[in-house]
């Protein structure tokens, strides 16, 4: 490995140009104060999970509100609870945020049974943010497992959107078994249109499967990756971050320029309740994204 | 800061004036434990007679006059397919007089997270700035480290801070509002006997100290002794009750509750504080426990309170007032944890 330290040149990332009015973190604000939303759409994917469309009712709240991919916000239904919950569609639409959203709990176990036309709050955007400016000029790898390719359909749509500031794109997806893969419905249009690669692997094939078997980390067989000149988006549960992230260590990939997005059961989102520690810190506010690095370092991170 | 003189007779008037005026509280004592020491604890003040000045220790900590153990943080109109959603922090003022200055410098810690940093509360803010301090100095108990933590004197925080020096006491004046109160009872300004008086008075106080805590290294230890069998040690007496972050002055996690009524047209989100040691605590939606051990979480109560806060804010959490020790049911004390994890170090 080279010793030559590579050059970070700041210049090179856009400034933001006016803040948010939610992300000007020191004014006082009302920091339980919900955006009401809409469900304009509530869209199964799976037995387990479902996509919703949520616009905000207000004019000024909804075009005040912006977010990177990679953060999230928390989802009140008033009465019953608020979770948090990454955003999962495209960062450019203004209209409205994407969720999807595993039925797994009290909150998410109403949530799945609200239809189109019902009201909930939203909380945010919270947290960090992968760090998308940073990575231009270079190869995207995204890693997502199960559940975990929902916070990469940002930076997917992101890449997208700024196509000609990356080089080669490519996703790793695996899931348990076939009836859990989410988004198929738009694997076509991400391999022809986005111009990206797109892997796809199940652990536990049914008769109709014909494509790859076995774990995630399986893939990199047929991927090439150029530790010189890429950064990698990994999500999914804990124990698939150490496998894919040593890997992509021994190949020579820095650590700081592989992103993973953590899980914690946040109470507020802004760093008070203390529910989402990991080590030293708190997943709301250094968190969701953390670079790997930074994960190594944190105590019971993974 | 300005200081002044008080005597002790007008002290009390000024309490008296104060109190029927505004609510004030102070340590009363409320029972006596199974020795016959009286148990004290901060509540509203009737007369100045009820007020407790020499008090040893309050079980609880008056933090919950800031951070209560219950709060409502919003209130929702339901309809039949809509909802409203409202939120006040309406907070009358309240004075607290007696407050050591480890409970003033655990509020000041508190400041850190509730105010200074990113998110400044507004239920927090509401509470602290409609409150007036009178802190006083005491002698430190047999098991008081606060010196050690660095937190046995008290520089802000306060509106007014007293300290005993024989027939009056010798006042730091924090802010306008103290000292426009102090003003209209005839406060004298500081002689040089006063100053000596003061001078002696806190080196009585030093001279007093038996616990000492050796927190350099305790940093780095978390860290180092991560895995250390200290934990299980300590953990596995831990009963999870969660009692110590009752007590303690500034513990501050908590988790959220909604609840509808019975007539489905009024819902409250309200927050309830939370101890890091209860088995839930870092539970995520689907059953997995990141905490699955009582040991583990002990361990990240001290983790947040000798390390993670440290990095944040480059201080400790704790304050040194062994409440937690005291309120331990399995007789686990922060003194003898910490001890512990030097000891192992040094082996």
């Amino acid at each position: 490995m080279s010793l030559k330290i590579p050059h970070h040149d700041i210049n090179l990332e856009p400034t933001m140009a006016k803040a948010p009015d939610f992300n000007r973190k020191s004014e006082r604000m009302q920091t339980e104060r919900s955006f009401k939303s809409e469900i304009i759409a509530a869209i199964p994917l799976t037995a387990q999970e479902k996509l919703f469309h949520l616009r905000i009712c207000d004019q000024a709240e909804r075009e005040n509100f912006s977010f990177l991919p990679g953060q999230f916000v928390m989802l009140e239904l008033p009465g019953c609870g608020e979770i948090a919950i990454s955003i999962s569609g495209s960062s450019s639409n203004h209209e409205f945020l994407e969720l999807c959203v595993r039925e797994v709990g009290t909150v998410t176990g109403l949530l799945h049974r609200l239809e189109a036309g019902a009201f909930v709050g939203i909380r945010g955007p919270f947290g960090t943010h992968f760090p998308m400016r940073k990575m231009k000029g270079h190869n995207i790898l995204l890693i997502a497992g199960g559940l975990g390719i929902a916070p990469l359909r940002s930076p997917i749509y992101w890449a997208n959107e700024h196509r000609t500031d990356y080089e080669d794109i490519t996703i790793l997806y695996g899931a348990r078994d076939p009836g859990q893969i989410l988004f198929d419905y738009q694997f076509d249009e991400w391999r022809k249109i986005y111009d990206l690669k797109l892997l796809t692997i199940v652990e536990h094939p049914d008769e109709d499967w014909n494509g790859h078997v076995g774990m995630i980390t399986d893939l990199f067989d047929d991927v090439p990756v150029d530790p010189d000149n890429t950064f990698a988006i990994v999500c999914g549960p804990p124990v698939m971050f150490k496998f894919v992230c040593s890997y992509l260590s021994d190949l020579g990939l820095p650590r700081q320029r592989m992103f993973v997005s953590l899980e914690r059961r946040m109470h507020c989102g802004m760093g008070k309740c203390c529910r989402c520690n990991v080590g030293s810190t708190f997943t709301c506010l250094d968190g969701p994204v953390f670079d790997y690095w930074t994960v190594m370092n944190l105590q019971e991170a993974i | 800061m300005l200081y002044k003189t008080i005597s002790k007779d007008n002290f009390r008037k000024m309490l008296e004036g104060l109190m029927e005026n505004n609510e004030v509280m102070g340590p009363r004592w409320r029972d006596r434990d199974a020795q016959g020491n009286k148990i004290y604890r901060f509540l509203k003040l009737n007369n100045f007679d009820e007020l407790e000045l020499d008090y040893t220790r309050t079980y609880s900590s008056p933090k919950n006059f800031f951070l209560p153990f219950k709060e409502n943080l919003a209130t929702y109109k339901l309809g039949d397919s809509d909802w409203e959603q409202d939120i006040h922090y309406t907070i009358h003022p309240r004075v607290i007089v007696g407050m050591r200055a480890c409970d003033i410098n655990a509020l000041r810690k508190l400041d850190e997270v509730m105010l200074k940093s990113v998110y400044p509360n507004p239920y927090y803010s509401a509470r602290r700035e409609n409150t007036i301090i009178i802190g006083l100095d005491h002698e430190p108990l047999e098991d008081c480290f606060c010196r050690s933590m660095g937190a046995d004197v008290a520089l802000r925080g306060f509106d007014l801070f007293l300290t005993d020096i024989g027939d009056k006491y010798f006042v730091a004046i924090g802010s306008d509002t103290g000292y426009r109160i102090l003003n209209q009872y005839d406060a004298q300004d500081v002689t040089e006997d006063d100053q000596l008086e003061f001078k002696r008075a806190k080196q009585e106080i030093e001279s007093k100290f038996k616990t000492q805590v050796d927190v350099t290294i305790v940093p780095e230890l978390m860290d180092l002794e991560f895995e250390s069998e200290v934990w299980e040690k300590w953990g596995d007496k831990c009963l999870s009750c969660g009692s110590c972050a009752m007590v303690c002055p500034t513990c501050y996690c908590y988790g959220t509750e909604e609840e509808v009524d019975l007539t489905f047209t009024h819902a409250t989100k309200s927050r309830c504080l939370y101890s890091c040691n209860l088995l839930d605590f870092a539970m995520v939606a689907g059953g997995h426990n990141f905490r699955p051990d009582s040991h583990i979480r002990l361990k990240y109560r001290y983790y947040h309170q000798f390390r993670g806060f440290v990095e944040a804010f480059n201080q400790s959490l704790c304050v040194g007032c062994n409440r937690c020790g005291v309120a331990c049911l399995a007789g686990i004390n922060p003194k003898d944890v910490i001890d512990d994890l030097i000891t192992t170090e040094k082996l």
